[in-house]
């Protein structure tokens, strides 16, 4: 099923190596297979406590007024926590890194801005204790108009979702709504272009779905310190999440964590822990505090949605020239993570490919629906979705096979990068060479030559980077080069197949495996002449 | 009525570690008396194998066999800061301070052995089998206990060793949005066939085949299991997931595994997998991250499959029986126009 191509690249490595590169059999395997692993719901204590919460069930409402007084008389309850009760009520995830702006109650004070969002905290003898009690909550709202699109909340008169970012879009560096590429100049590349292919692409949000659902239990110690035990991917961003929260000394706090029943980014925002923490300070007692697997669907963070449009400017002979990019993250009604991955997103744009002409801009928008937050290929996998189907088409409507159009604009080592910095390390080609070998998708021999390590560049961008104020960011960037003040994709191999004028075919199918470009017919124009160069064989 | 099959292909690469640097990891690395090593960490094992990978990186640079090097774990109180598992990090970030701190201890683990064996310590390898010897002189040589044993009760050494990893944080161009997102990058293609049926629908995956470019594989089997795993994620989330069905409609969301769709044992196709290794110049032994760039390829090799298949584009995920249906009646219904160009 896996297998080594230790041919490719064997000249970079040294494998004469003992423990990396084996098959060990994991440390804690056998607690995994049977089941003795300590999760963080494995811990008992006699005296454990449960917290539920009250979610609201509008997407946007004012709370008028809340009656808990039979809530707290019910049977088994030792305490509700409002928003009054939490030390710091306002947080953002980021602010540990310093970027953004406190933007989220842990519990809603006066306004809900998602169905789901905390509003209430009961600590209780058992789930089904705090739960009947819940259910003695008399809550009044005022609704509010809410919005759900991230295009229609950009409109003027949407509905202000996050009064933080009353136009309901992150900012960036205090000036911008959105973050910028430029890269190139698109709009003369687009005039230019034999074909330019516009699309819009849409992911829905996506559940983690982990086994394990978001929780944690906090235990009271000695000398006024908590230990909590929790399912969460990154210790010390939980904890000084929980630190600050609770205006509790870091070292106040002793994270306990361990085997994890699947994260994929959805335990990173601290869902439980500053609440669990605080009703266990509130009661002096052990609080354990869990998702239900309909919060888990509902109401834990999700991978955001993103809408993303590209337009790209394409030549017959296979280049791309031009492609501009605008997508927008649906944050939520909160930031949590989703304006790091805006600029993560960007910094993938255009994808790994050598593009001359590149844009970009990308929004986080907030809406009236679960904050998003993290997931396995964050910024990423959408991008990757629209891009890759976007090349697709564009081979497509060129005649080429999809395969072979990603090969010829795949980056190389040292060519320009839109975020101008130079590529390295690159190994694209041979993905795709080997994997083609491997499923039997005929590449002609001139593709199947090709190499990461040849032929790249800076002038395959036309010296675009050069125009950059690169060293005044990153002295670690490329020197700088003389700028050819031409956009030809200059490269000395391979020698230049017969050029075949695109004749589109409606599919995208790959050539017929029996006609693949005989070696021998390479006379006469080149192919690809621009890309390839002119030499012959 | 008839089910088209149809061939799609997507490459992509993916960053390592988080978006612009500026995340930190640390490792400590200590011997008891008797010469067996713990790393001392705070970074979280989701499944993903962080123990493994830090015991084996730990281990080789030691020059000690794996069974002598455990991996302690997810404590704040006794494990160094760690800015946690996302992000494809944790082999690049905590695998090079976990080499940094089992360096320095290996520095001192050599010097005891030189007192104990009266030669200089750049003499002296390790046989990664629990002794070290003299350089060309191998019948000297003193086992890691002996040295362990010496350097605390005799020499008063500790053989211990402390490792932080950090990229420096890149600023970002506001205007151009030149930045220094990552030090290296992960690639991948993958092809895919799928079967349409289109009465139905309904879209089976049949087989994948991928090559996946990581740098350096540390441990094969995990490297298997996280990409096979990734591609399953990836065909669900081309296929079924989403907790807003009609999004950015809001209705019908899914509460439980009885709603929330997602592919089942018997879903799963072959992939046959290639690894190549190109290694980093700043990874663990060129390790790269494969933890997350292997569902990328899968959705856009499904979309372009099933446009090889059946002739419609769907742009929004996930693809459903029900888009597919739409598509194939606004293109006129049926097969038609789908016999042409079909995948070899």
């Amino acid at each position: 099923m896996l297998e080594f191509r230790k041919d490719i690249f064997a000249d970079e490595r040294d494998d004469n190596l003992i423990e990396i590169g084996q098959p060990t059999q994991r440390q804690d395997i056998l607690g995994h297979v049977t089941g003795t692993s300590p999760f963080y719901d494995d811990h008992r204590f006699a005296n454990l406590l449960h917290l539920k919460i009250l979610r609201s069930p509008h997407a946007h409402a004012r709370i008028r007024s809340i009656d808990d007084s039979a809530a707290a008389r019910a049977p088994g309850v030792k305490r509700i926590i409002r928003a009054a009760d939490v030390p710091v009520n306002l947080n953002t995830l980021l602010s540990l890194i310093q970027f953004g702006k406190d933007d989220e109650p842990s519990l809603a004070a006066d306004v809900v801005r998602y169905k789901g969002e905390p509003i209430l905290g009961i600590v209780a003898t058992s789930e089904r204790a705090a739960l009947e009690a819940m259910a003695l909550v008399r809550v009044s709202y005022d609704q509010l108009p809410a919005v759900f699109d991230v295009e229609e909340a950009l409109k003027p008169g949407a509905p202000s979702v996050n009064p933080t970012y009353p136009k309901n879009t992150f900012e960036y560096y205090g000036k911008y709504d959105h973050q910028k590429l430029r890269f190139g100049d698109v709009e003369s590349a687009f005039k230019q272009a034999d074909l330019v292919l516009e699309d819009r692409y849409q992911m829905s949000p996506i559940e983690h779905a982990p086994t394990e659902t978001n929780g944690s239990i906090a235990v009271p110690d000695t000398n006024g310190r908590f230990i909590v035990y929790t399912s969460t991917q990154a210790l010390f961003f939980s904890l000084d999440t929980a630190a600050k929260i609770n205006a509790m000394q870091s070292n106040q706090l002793h994270f306990i964590g361990g085997t994890v029943g699947g994260g994929f980014g959805g335990k990173v925002d601290t869902m439980t822990e500053p609440l669990a923490i605080l009703a266990a300070r509130l009661t002096g007692a052990p609080v354990r505090y869990r998702f239900s697997r309909h919060e888990e669907m509902q109401f834990g963070s999700p991978r955001g949605a993103e809408r993303i449009s590209i337009k790209d400017g394409v030549m017959k002979d296979g280049r791309i020239v031009a492609r501009q990019v605008r997508a927008y993250f649906d944050s939520g009604a909160y930031t949590r993570l989703s304006s790091y991955a805006v600029v993560k997103c960007v910094a993938h744009i255009p994808g790994p490919y050598t593009i001359p002409n590149v844009h970009a801009d990308v929004y986080c928008v907030f809406t009236n629906r679960t904050p998003a937050t993290a997931m396995r290929g964050f910024g990423v996998t959408a991008l990757d979705f629209a891009l890759e189907s976007h090349m697709d088409k564009d081979a497509v409507a060129l005649g080429i096979d999809p395969l072979e159009f990603r090969i010829l604009n795949a980056y190389r080592d040292g060519d320009m990068k839109a975020h101008r910095r130079e590529a390295k390390n690159c190994a694209l080609i041979e993905c795709a060479q080997v994997a083609a070998e491997k499923a039997n998708w005929p590449l002609r021999d001139e593709f199947r030559r090709l190499s990461s390590r040849q032929g790249g560049g800076p002038a395959r961008t036309g010296g675009a980077a050069d125009r950059a104020r690169a060293p005044a960011i990153a002295p670690a960037a490329a020197p700088p080069q003389p700028m050819p003040q031409r956009v030809a994709y200059e490269r000395p191999t391979p020698a230049a197949p017969a050029r075949t004028p695109p004749t589109p075919p409606p599919r995208s199918a790959p050539p017929p495996p029996t006609a693949p470009t005989p070696a021998g017919s390479t006379h006469g124009a080149p192919r690809f002449s621009s890309v390839f160069g002119t030499r012959r064989r | 009525m008839a089910k088209h099959r149809g061939r799609g292909v997507a490459t992509i690469n993916y960053p390592v570690g988080m978006n612009l640097g500026g995340d930190p990891s640390q490792a400590l690395v200590h011997s008891n008396p008797t010469g067996k090593f713990t790393v001392a960490l705070s970074s979280i094992d989701l499944g993903q194998g962080m123990k493994s990978v830090t015991r084996q990186i730990c281990a080789e640079t030691l020059g000690v066999p794996v069974e002598d090097v455990y991996v302690d774990t997810a404590d704040s109180d006794t494990g160094p800061h760690c800015m946690g598992s996302f992000a494809s990090r944790g082999t690049h970030r905590v695998g090079n301070a976990v080499i940094t701190a089992a360096r320095e201890a290996r520095a001192v683990m050599l010097e005891a052995a030189a007192e104990e064996l009266e030669v200089d310590p750049g003499d002296l390898e390790t046989d990664g089998k629990g002794s070290i010897r003299v350089k060309g002189a191998p019948h000297r040589s003193i086992s890691v206990r002996d040295v362990a044993i010496a350097a605390q009760f005799k020499q008063g050494k500790t053989i211990s060793g402390r490792g932080i990893f950090l990229v420096p944080l890149s600023d970002v161009d506001p205007e151009t949005g030149e930045m220094s997102p990552a030090t290296c990058y992960a690639h991948a293609c993958l092809i895919v066939e799928v079967e349409v049926d289109d009465e139905t629908g309904e879209i089976a995956v049949l087989k994948m085949t991928s090559a996946y470019e990581i740098g350096r594989a540390i441990n094969p089997k995990l490297v298997e299991q996280q990409l096979v795993g990734g591609s399953w994620m990836g065909m669900s989330h081309a296929l079924y997931e989403t907790p807003e069905p009609y999004y950015p409609n809001t209705r019908d969301g899914p509460r439980d595994f009885n709603e929330y769709l997602m592919p089942g044992p018997g879903d799963i196709c072959q992939h046959d997998i290639i690894v190549l290794e190109r290694p980093a110049p700043d990874g663990p032994f060129g390790a790269k991250g494969p933890g997350e760039m292997c569902a990328n390829p899968v959705l856009p090799a499904v979309a372009n499959a099933i446009f090889n298949a059946v002739g419609v584009r769907i742009n929004e995920l996930p693809i459903t029986p029900e888009k597919v249906l739409k598509a194939l009646k606004a293109r006129g219904g049926g097969a038609a126009g789908a016999s042409s160009g079909r995948a070899p």
